[in-house]
């Protein structure tokens, strides 16, 4: 049986049924986006979780030049060592017919058997190879389904500058190659241009003059043991077999990747739920103010037939829950829906074999119980004025708001502005905080939008700084070993090149006190114009200096290094000499953590005549098919890019994410602008129909009374554009911030379009708001409104 | 004695401006009894019987119901006496519009024990076959009888009345305090009537006339004057 009280509520809601579907809907939409990423967050989280587990995914990571097999026993040896796990890997290269770039990819070995105890694969098709087997591989699924390749197929591979067919048997995942990076790590997922080919170690050992010998380690470690000692100890004794630094599961690439990833999406889950739910707070507070505000009498009557004030209040209370409520239902259903696709993109990106989506109860009860404390906190104060307002005071009608002349009337200019409009300008004033956080919810919605384009700027500039400043060549060229630097001339010769320069790049460890980085030690000619040194505040080439290091300013300050000091760099190949070397500059650069030198100095350091260990080519326009075949035929050449190809790779990736996160962007960003423009609209007809009446039988027109209802929301939406801007670019601060700074550093790039692209969805929004009050306008009922008692 | 009120004082801020409605009032209202509040607008009927009712406190003086003080009384205990004890018609009715007849009504007899039927007392106003309309649809006459009707359906001690005929035609409003007086005399429900119009007095047992805050004249009547025979 429902009560009448009850009743009443239910009617009253239907009856503002356009304010309480605005307000449900930015509430669905703050529950949606806590759902969506929460869920999605935790759903990735436990798969992956699960996989590492499931297939045995190390806990050490360490690539070396060689070693025979007995280091291993040493290895084992280490204190919290379990398991130790030693294979082969090397990068070969796949000149498949179709492509003009040949991908790249690892060869990583199998034990005998097929099953490694760490890293194991998830067989998707086919079979593992064969023992002894020197021509079967099982490929990388996600590489194979980009090309076309299945079981069966054969794959044409450069292995040790020999050219082979191979037969792919199987194709699988691996917990190591969620994220498959192609060695160097270039920017984003490239599953067409790198693949990763499991073979028998024992038949593909010899290729590689690694019979009896390994290249690489996998450990698992003890429960409880110290990973830090356990590096130490594996650097310690790998450091005289070309060991490159150990690294634990954390910076395992794919697994530091993913961790980025997640931790993006955690902060997405945080930020973007608070604004909606910031700005339905307020609405509710609106809202439920004017209703308050409408049924003075009825609130009176209740407390005269004996309701209690707490019995009123919750009256009120049950509103907003009502409200809340239906948010959401339909919150947490559009949540679980995106949620569910949401996943399945990340899965798609990062291949997990199985992937289960779980909404859980958690999620959806912790975003309904945040909606319900963020109305509360917006209607608190409303409801306690209700509790507290004595009943003689409600019977009576309220007291005529309390207005003021304006600031051009007090300083003496009153024809400046028209009554009409002076009508529209003291009630924005008469009631500063609440036009203060109108502004501010409309331009929320504003800065929504800025920050949600900010992804695709920051993309476009990195591709324009990266692709057209820093790397201008057409073609790089990486050879498998070091070459003379007089033979870059002879691929200067090529038909079709223009012009060819040297690069040369050891990986080496820069050590400053007790901290350390392992980077690229990239020496480069001093008239470089192909590959330069770029500032990133002027966009300008840096020169190199003649002697000494320059170092990204982020890896000095990291190594607590100034021009000046001396730092100890520890090369990471050949002789793995160490030597002091003056710091003689830093330069801000976009991307990633390296230290240059000029190329004679570096020769100097390494001991060895000036050579090359790539080569950048500037290539005639429509040469580059022809060149590319050119070098594949030369021997040493491991792997040939073009820097076109990559960038229309690198906008094709991009572009697909953008799309989807720009058109939810621009859903949420109209809802919470329709819905802030619109109930203000609302609330604003209902404050000023009397007056509005009062004008239509003075003889004011329709056009007139519309122009002072909506004049008064119009100011409200342009104070609101400068402040949505300001915002959006403070939030978009906000969000490179957590950006991990040594791996790019963005500076906060906005352009133009997306400003202009934000003011237009608000402002048609905010009109399409308008327009819908306007039509109520036009059926004002002038004699009811007037009779009324207020 | 139901009621006693001695030295009420009231004063109110409408925006800037200070009002003193009662500048010292003091009144008693016995069982059974029809009273009566004569006064032109602003004379301080309306805040008198606010304060009697519970709805308001005084400024300054002391309100007694059967002897217990309401001045003094918290809030809580006001709103009991409300509950309770008190029935309430208002000039503009003040009905819930998004409820019907009989949900007004259900609206008091769902919170007090022992109440009339909501259907039983909409027949004794004569609105028995409009249970389940809603106020829009209802005359003037109709919704102040569906007010009548929700502060009796509790069984109050206490009708307290402002301005009911306020709002109404002659007709219609001659029909209403024809209901009010059949309340007052079939459930000897002490009733307070205020109203502007002289004539209307004459039903009452005492008249007492209210100018500038004070009571400036108070007459007994030894019979009361059948509603029908009053014109105004």
């Amino acid at each position: 049986m429902v009560k009448a009280i009850d009743r009443k509520l239910l009617r009253d809601l239907a009856a503002l049924k356009g304010q309480v579907a605005t307000i449900a809907l930015v509430v669905a939409c703050g529950i949606a986006s806590y759902v969506t990423l929460q869920s999605t967050w935790a759903s990735l989280q436990r798969s992956t979780t699960a996989f590492y587990l499931d297939y045995r995914f190390g806990d050490v990571f360490v690539h070396l030049k060689r070693a025979p097999e007995s280091v291993r026993d040493r290895l084992e040896e280490i204190p919290g060592v379990a398991l130790v796990y030693t294979r082969v890997v090397e990068a070969v290269m796949l000149p498949l017919a179709d492509q003009a770039q040949p991908p790249l990819a690892e060869v990583v070995t199998l034990p005998p058997g097929g099953v490694p105890p760490l890293g194991r694969l998830v067989l998707h098709a086919g079979r593992m190879v064969e023992p002894g087997r020197v021509d079967e591989a099982v490929l990388l699924a996600g590489f194979a389904e980009r090309q076309g390749l299945g079981p069966g197929d054969t794959l044409p591979v450069v292995l040790n500058q020999e050219r082979r067919d191979l037969v792919i048997v199987g194709l699988a995942d691996s917990p190591e190659f969620i994220y498959p990076l192609p060695p160097g790590g270039a920017a984003g997922v490239d599953d067409e241009r790198f693949a990763v080919l499991w073979m028998d170690r024992q038949a593909i050992a010899p290729a590689f003059q690694m019979e009896g010998a390994f290249n690489d380690v996998v450990l698992r470690l003890q429960p409880g043991a110290s990973e830090a000692a356990v590096l130490r100890e594996v650097d310690l004794a790998l450091d005289r077999y070309g060991g490159f630094s150990a690294v634990g599961r954390a910076k395992q690439p794919s697994n530091d990747i993913l961790d980025d990833e997640m931790e993006q999406l955690r902060t997405w889950a945080t930020v973007v739920p608070l604004i909606f739910l910031g700005v339905s707070a307020f609405l509710v507070n609106v809202v439920l103010a004017r209703l308050v505000q409408l049924q003075r009498p009825e609130i009176a009557t209740l407390k005269a037939v004996g309701y209690t004030d707490r019995e009123v209040g919750w009256h009120f209370m049950k509103m907003v829950i009502l409200v809340v409520l239906l948010g959401a239902l339909i919150g947490i259903g559009a949540g679980a829906w995106l949620g569910h696709g949401l996943t399945g993109i990340y899965a798609d990106i990062f291949r997990l074999p199985f992937f289960s989506y779980g909404l859980g109860t958690r999620v959806p009860v912790v975003s309904v119980l945040l909606s319900f404390a963020a109305a509360a906190a917006g209607a608190v104060g409303t409801v306690r004025r209700i509790a507290l307002l004595p009943p003689a005071e409600a019977m009576r009608p309220p007291s005529p708001g309390i207005y003021r002349p304006l600031l051009v009337e007090r300083l003496g200019m009153p024809r400046l502005i028209s009554p009409a409009w002076r009508m529209v300008v003291r009630e924005l004033e008469r009631r500063p905080l609440r036009t203060a956080l109108s502004v501010l919810g409309i331009g929320t919605g504003l800065a929504t939008l800025v920050v949600g384009q900010f992804s695709g700027d920051a993309f476009r500039y990195l591709i324009e700084v990266q692709f057209s400043r820093v790397s201008r060549e057409d073609l790089s060229v990486a050879f498998t070993d070091p070459v003379p630097a007089r033979a870059i001339g002879e691929l200067a010769h090529l038909p079709g090149v223009w012009r060819a320069e040297a690069v040369r790049a050891v990986p080496a460890r820069i050590e400053a006190g007790n901290r350390y980085r392992e980077v690229p030690l990239i020496g480069q000619p001093e008239n470089a114009e192909l590959r330069r040194v770029v500032s990133r505040a002027t966009l300008q080439p840096v020169p190199l200096p003649p002697d000494g290091l320059l170092l990204t300013r982020t890896l000095a300050e990291v190594l607590g290094l100034r021009p000046g000091d001396v730092a100890s760099v520890k090369v990471l190949e050949g002789n793995r000499e160490t030597h002091r070397v003056p710091v003689a500059g830093t330069v801000d650069e976009l991307v990633g953590l390296q230290a240059y030198m000029r190329l004679p100095a570096l020769a100097r350091l390494l001991d060895e005549s000036p050579s090359a260990s790539a080569a950048v080519l500037g290539v005639e326009r429509g040469a580059e098919q022809e060149v590319i075949r050119r070098l594949e035929d030369l021997p040493r050449v491991a792997s040939v890019t073009s820097r076109r190809a990559m960038v229309a790779r690198l906008e094709e990736q991009s572009g697909e994410s953008m799309d989807v996160i720009t058109l939810v962007l621009t859903v949420f960003a109209a809802t919470i602008a329709v819905g802030v423009v619109y109930n203000n609209a609302r609330v604003a007809l209902s404050l000023r129909s009397r007056d509005l009446a009062t004008l239509r039988v003075l003889g004011f027109t329709r056009a007139e009374i519309s122009r002072i209802l909506l004049g008064e929301l119009g100011l409200q939406v342009l104070l609101a554009v400068p402040v949505g801007i300001l915002l959006g670019t403070w939030l978009t601060h906000l969000v490179v911030s957590t950006i991990h700074p040594e791996r790019y550093r963005f500076p906060v790039v906005l352009s133009a379009r997306t400003y202009a692209f934000a003011v237009i969805v608000v402002l048609i929004s905010s009109a399409a708001s308008g327009l819908l009050v306007r039509r109520r306008l036009d059926r004002l009922d002038l004699i009811g409104v007037l009779k009324t008692r207020e | 004695m139901v009621l006693q009120a001695v030295d009420l004082a009231k004063t109110y801020y409408m925006g800037e401006v200070e009002v003193h409605a009662l500048r010292g009032v003091d009144l008693s209202l016995y069982g059974g009894e029809f009273l009566v509040l004569l006064g032109p607008s602003g004379s301080g009927k309306s805040t008198l019987l606010n304060i009697l009712g519970g709805l308001d406190v005084p400024t300054r003086g002391r309100v007694y119901y059967h002897g217990g003080e309401l001045t003094t009384a918290r809030e809580a205990d006001l709103t009991r006496y409300r509950r309770y004890h008190v029935g309430f018609v208002f000039q503009f009715y003040n009905l819930i519009p998004s409820l019907t007849a009989r949900e007004n009504v259900a609206l008091v007899t769902e919170i007090v024990p022992d109440p009339f039927a909501p259907e039983e007392v909409l027949e004794l106003v004569g609105l028995g076959d409009r249970l389940d309309h809603f106020p829009a649809q209802l005359s003037g006459g109709e919704q102040q009888r569906v007010a009548l009707a929700r502060a009796v359906a509790k069984r109050p001690e206490l009708l307290l009345c402002d301005e009911p005929t306020g709002a109404l035609d002659y007709e219609t409003g001659r029909l209403v305090l024809a209901a009010i007086d059949t309340v007052n005399r079939e459930l000897g429900t002490t009733t307070a009537v205020i109203t502007h119009n002289i004539p209307i007095a004459a039903i009452a047992d005492r008249v007492i006339t209210l100018g500038d805050g004070r009571i400036v004249r108070e007459e007994r009547h030894e019979a009361r004057v059948p509603v029908e025979s009053v014109r105004w």
